[in-house]
């Protein structure tokens, strides 16, 4: 919460340094906090900043994990990444980045993960059906045991979709929209196998071949149409409409 | 003394109820000093006091009544908050009818002394009066104790207050960017201003209290953390935070909401005042609540001041069985909100952009009495038929946040997922570890969670000062 007159958000933490006492958080510029968050200058303070909520990454020895990741999850998977890496994994990042921008900086990436496929496609952002094909081709040529995405929930649809028939656990890290976080208004929840779960306390990672997509993606753009914000997100090529 | 004794109360002005369900400001207006005066005098001062042992927190009610008919507001303020920190949110939330005015003696003859009434005209006096009130009493001297508080409504804050005063040192821990819990983030501001609650929250730090905003406890720290860390005893007021939900097909849809969302969005995020604040609340013209609580009444008439064109309140018992307070029904009759008795919801439907356009229900009746002693409802045969409605409020009440239950080690739960503690002094089964209100009962009554606070207080400051083991 930035001010006073401030919107709870939930960001997901991409970096921290206990002996700084710093937290990083990597966000876009879609919406009105978003807006005022980035305006925020060094040095200045906000109003509010709670957490970690929800429950930690899953992570132990699995064997060939591939992360599918786009947008602002670019940065956020990073601490999942070298977690998996140190424990024993061999890891492979699959990044969708229309603009050298939206890559964060690839070298941590690259430091932390055996292998890094960089998928910039044309350049128009929306178009996420870039990640599947470098997908397609790693679940070719080895075999994958599981497989965690994040970003736009239309990719993680499809990654969820790509990898179902070959039945490959597949960890979805959702985004709904959240008020308190703490587990009491009900607002992020997403219907997992038909049964209701809070992804600010339950998650935020879920089974993705078990997640109501559809669902997620009205309930995500409850607020899509802010007339007053300064800066508005549109997802152009979105199926669903 | 009065020579003639007025049988009937002094009515309270309110709003009107064409203006009022167009603002947010509050309902009640509150007596002036004239009728204050007078209500006054209708106490009887009887030798009894069946008042005081109707009262949760045993509020020496004709003591403070006397002061004001003698015109000692100052003594009144003192009196009153000897034993409740929170006058000003009991004043006007409290279920008095059932409480201390149901033993008046006054009541069995006719109308009882507007026991809550005055309290509030006492504490609005106080937070107009601050620069004439003498100094507070001193607080006993330090015990070199220290207590943390986890959650800051209106059990937490009691515990605190009381804690406080004893001379134990007294950490609160809050989730939210704001103390208060459910005053803040529930109550409507019509119903309760959030500058009274805020008010009362800064009474309670003014005693010395330290608030820390922002902490999750069995995130940040765990109650166990706490214990290693220094703190001598813990209290566990988190309230009944877990909404629930009707299980029926479609209530993934949007513009359906929990009343806690609902609510949330309304008051502790202000979104009427959108788009000044930053939180939207999404809302159509035709509003379904679902439940028969005040909490079900507050969602309602929120969503009539909001702007809804046509509100319902759907609850599949009559009005007999209604959970809510007589009062708030009233208002929310008055403000043109419809009720649908004996109509329960059994799917939601969804137009365009999943957003619901409608919602099935069935006609129920009422058979025997069930476990709760009220008739239970059961659904008529072919009754089903279609409400049309654009945004709907789940209002079927609360269970505890189970964070707390589940980071917490040695901690006895229901199958309801209230913590188990002992009714005389919450007491949990957890060494050092207390609690008290809604996460014990769920969800129950401010004043109930304020009685639990004061009783945890007088058990854990016997323990901390003699019981020491």
């Amino acid at each position: 919460m930035v001010d006073n007159l401030g919107e709870r958000i939930p960001l997901t933490i991409a970096d921290w340094d206990a002996k700084e006492g710093s937290v990083t958080v990597v966000f876009n510029e879609v919406g009105r906090t978003t807006h005022k968050l980035a305006s925020v200058k060094a040095g200045d303070s906000i109003l509010s900043f709670t957490g970690p909520l929800g429950l930690p990454a899953h992570v132990e020895k699995f064997g060939t994990v591939v992360c599918v990741v786009a947008g602002y999850s670019t940065a956020t998977c990073l601490p999942i990444v070298k977690a998996l890496k140190s424990a024993g994994n061999r890891v492979v990042v699959i990044v969708r980045a229309p603009t050298k921008d939206m890559l964060f900086g690839d070298e941590p990436l690259r430091s932390a993960a055996d292998q890094v496929v960089i998928s910039t496609g044309d350049g128009s952002f929306e178009c996420v059906g870039f990640v599947l094909e470098p997908l397609k081709e790693v679940m070719q040529k080895e075999k994958v045991d599981r497989v965690f995405t994040a970003g736009p929930v239309c990719m993680m649809k499809l990654v969820a979709n790509t990898t179902k028939p070959s039945k490959i656990p597949t960890i979805a890290s959702l985004n709904p929209i959240m008020v308190d976080g703490t587990g009491m208004c009900g607002c992020c929840r997403v219907s997992i196998g038909g049964e209701t779960k809070f992804a600010c306390v339950d998650g935020p990672e879920f089974n993705a071949h078990l997640v109501d997509w559809a669902s997620l993606m009205a309930r995500r753009c409850t607020y899509s149409i802010d007339t007053h914000s300064p800066v508005r997100y549109q997802c152009l090529n979105c199926a669903q409409w | 003394m009065p020579q003639k004794l007025n049988l009937n109360r002094v009515e309270m002005p309110r709003q009107d109820p064409h203006i009022r369900g167009k603002n947010f400001k509050e309902v009640a207006l509150g007596y002036s000093a004239e009728q204050a005066k007078e209500e006054a005098d209708r106490c009887i001062q009887c030798p009894k006091k069946p008042c005081v042992s109707g009262c949760p927190v045993n509020v020496d009610i004709p003591d403070f009544i006397e002061a004001m008919r003698k015109g000692d507001m100052a003594a009144a303020v003192r009196i009153l908050k000897s034993k409740n920190a929170l006058p000003g949110v009991c004043g006007r939330v409290c279920p008095q009818e059932s409480q201390c005015e149901l033993e008046c003696s006054l009541g069995k003859r006719k109308a009882p002394v507007a026991i809550g009434r005055l309290e509030r005209y006492v504490a609005d006096w106080e937070r107009q009066n601050k620069a004439v009130m003498p100094p507070a009493p001193p607080l006993a001297p330090p015990t070199g104790k220290k207590v943390a508080v986890v959650g800051t409504g209106p059990a937490g804050l009691t515990v605190a207050a009381d804690m406080a005063k004893l001379g134990h040192s007294v950490t609160m821990f809050e989730a939210l960017h704001v103390a208060g819990g459910v005053l803040m983030y529930g109550i409507p501001e019509f119903r309760l201003p959030k500058e009274v609650v805020q008010g009362e929250v800064d009474y309670v730090k003014s005693l010395g209290v330290e608030l820390v905003l922002d902490a999750v406890i069995g995130k940040i720290d765990t109650v166990d953390e706490l214990l290693a860390n220094g703190y001598d005893a813990v209290f566990l007021g988190t309230g009944a935070g877990l909404p629930m939900f009707l299980g029926v097909p479609g209530e993934d849809l949007c513009g359906i909401y929990s009343a806690n969302e609902f609510l949330t969005r309304t008051n502790l995020m202000k979104a009427y005042l959108f788009p000044q604040y930053d939180t939207p609340l999404g809302m159509g013209s035709r509003v379904a609540v679902i439940g028969g609580g005040n909490v079900a009444m507050d969602s309602a008439r929120c969503a009539l001041r909001l702007g809804a064109k046509e509100v319902y309140i759907v609850y599949r018992r009559s009005k007999a069985e209604l959970p809510a307070r007589h009062e708030e029904v009233e208002n929310a009759m008055e403000e043109g909100i419809i009720f649908k008795f004996l109509t329960n919801p059994t799917r939601f439907l969804g137009g365009g952009r999943g957003w619901v356009t409608g919602m099935e229900c069935q006609e129920m009746e009422l058979g025997e009495p069930d476990a709760s002693g009220r008739r239970r409802p059961i659904p008529k045969k072919g009754s089903e038929f279609l409400m049309k409605v654009d945004t709907v409020v789940v209002s079927l009440g609360t269970s505890p946040n189970p964070l707390i239950a589940a980071t917490t080690d040695g901690l006895k739960t229901t199958n309801h997922g209230t913590v188990v503690a002992d009714e005389k002094t919450g007491k949990t089964v957890k060494d050092r570890v207390w609690a008290g209100g809604d996460i014990v009962t769920g969800a129950a009554t401010v004043i109930s969670a304020m009685g639990a606070g004061k009783r945890a207080a007088a058990d854990m400051h016997k323990f901390l000062t003699d019981g020491q083991k």
